[in-house]
């Protein structure tokens, strides 16, 4: 079918939903990838309950093909250096929220920790609850994904993925892991779990890769 | 890799009023494959100079119906397709629809039971597919279905719900209006807390599946208070509106 069905009657409301005030609609338009809303709001999606790890017993672990996994307690991760990210976030439900804030740390920053297997080639972003999300390793290195652990100036709430989640605004919110305890280093590529149950096992919103096919 | 779930061209077939803000929209899918309850489509729509925007909208209807599935909308003041779709369309229109989508958040017969549905509001449209499918396919496993509504008129599918209750084939519904109530209501009179998820799960015990959907302040309070209550986080799926799904 091409593109060009015309639904009857419609004309659409355009640039006057709630989102990106105070940018010209020229720029709205161009931050908006295709078959996506701009909405202020943070909605919440999860399959789940939200798991609630006590602090005192969390920790973040780098490993899989590395020389020798990484392991940081809370204290710890918060100590590393972190840095304000204001990024655009889309989520394959349709929502699109400009200029979103966090605080975090680089994967980068994670990833100098390690020596990396040179058969390294996907990450695993595996989280308390079971969830997990594959990605390209090319996809999550030179400061394209970051470990938040605040949002908009406070902590990361657990319902959003709290107290740490991974964030990857090039790709569908679903790679942004919530609740992620750990990097797994592979030299293959692995489904997660929504890239299992018939979502597009890339995400990138531009290309509007939302489900197995597209 | 998968074949991609392409678009279809659907004509409306019907469209029926559940309560003054939501109705419920019969598609006619000539090439529909059939989908499992609680799965969602895609809508696009499309205007003469190509400005498009898509939804995403719970399939209401059992899979045992063919050819054809019911999506039902509630109209959200000041959104740009829900009020569309009311004021605009008419059966004999046609719309843009792909799907089914979603695997997770899906009950089937085969998966057996206890069910327990908890829904808030328009949340109840994916727990419908499943009822109407547990009806269908003559399934007796217990399900209960824990209802939060605001008011009695703003109950969606409130007669089907009754004619299923009225079955007797295990299946149960547990009202509660939380702003206002018709004189004589004995139903529950506040939100859903832990003290009536209790009472709702009880008689189906430890073993039961529970599927909540709803705005996430409620699909919250279910999911962590049925944890509490001693079901296994794997046994519990959630599927959450936001505050906008315009």
């Amino acid at each position: 079918m091409t593109d060009r069905f015309v639904t009857r009657g419609f004309v659409g409301r355009r640039d006057d939903g709630a989102g990106g005030e105070g940018l010209s609609s020229d720029e709205r338009r161009r931050r908006t990838p295709p078959g996506q809303y701009l909405t202020n709001d943070f909605p919440v999606l999860s399959a789940g309950p939200t798991p609630r790890t006590p602090l005192d017993r969390w920790s973040f672990e780098v490993g899989g093909l590395v020389g020798a996994p990484v392991r940081w307690s809370w204290e710890e991760f918060l100590a590393l250096p972190g840095r304000d990210y204001v990024v655009d976030i889309s989520c394959v439900t349709k929502w699109t929220h400009l200029d979103m804030r966090w605080k975090g740390v680089s994967v980068d920053t994670l990833l100098e920790g390690v020596e990396l297997d040179p058969r390294a080639a996907f990450v695993i972003a595996y989280s308390d609850g079971g969830y997990t999300t594959n990605l390209p390793i090319g996809d999550v290195l030179n400061n394209q994904a970051f470990v938040a652990y605040e949002y908009d100036g406070r902590p990361l709430a657990p319902e959003h993925g709290g107290p740490a989640r991974l964030v990857v605004p090039a790709r569908y919110f679903w790679k942004s892991a919530k609740w992620i305890r750990g990097l797994r280093i592979q030299d293959r590529d692995e489904p997660g779990f929504w890239e299992s149950l018939g979502y597009n096992n890339r995400g990138d919103q531009w290309l509007e890769e939302r489900y197995s096919g597209d | 890799m998968a074949a991609q779930i392409s678009w279809q061209l659907a004509t409306v077939s019907a469209i029926r009023e559940e309560t003054p803000t939501v109705r419920s929209f019969t598609l006619g899918l000539p090439g529909w494959q059939g989908h499992r309850p609680g799965q969602h489509v895609d809508l696009r729509l499309t205007s003469e100079d190509g400005y498009s925007v898509e939804r995403s909208y719970s399939i209401a209807s059992e899979p045992e119906r063919s050819g054809e599935v019911d999506i039902t909308v509630e109209r959200i003041n000041g959104g740009e397709v829900s009020p569309f779709l009311h004021e605009v369309v008419v059966p004999g229109d046609r719309l843009e629809v792909r799907g089914p989508i979603g695997g997770y958040f899906v009950w089937e017969a085969a998966l057996g039971g206890p069910l327990l549905l908890v829904a808030g509001g328009s949340g109840v449209v994916p727990l419908m597919a499943m009822a109407r499918h547990r009806a269908r396919s003559a399934m007796t496993v217990p399900a209960r279905l824990l209802f939060s509504s605001r008011t009695f008129d703003e109950i969606i599918y409130a007669e089907e719900l009754d004619r299923l209750a009225a079955a007797g084939d295990g299946f149960e519904v547990i009202h509660t209006l939380t702003r206002q109530q018709p004189p004589g209501w004995t139903g529950f009179t506040r939100r859903i807390d832990e003290a009536m998820l209790a009472e709702a799960l009880e008689p189906l015990g430890p073993a039961t599946r529970a599927y909540a959907c709803g705005p996430t302040a409620l699909v919250e309070v279910v999911a962590n208070g049925l944890v509490r209550l001693g079901l296994p986080p794997d046994r519990i799926r959630t599927e959450r509106f936001g505050p906008t799904g315009t």
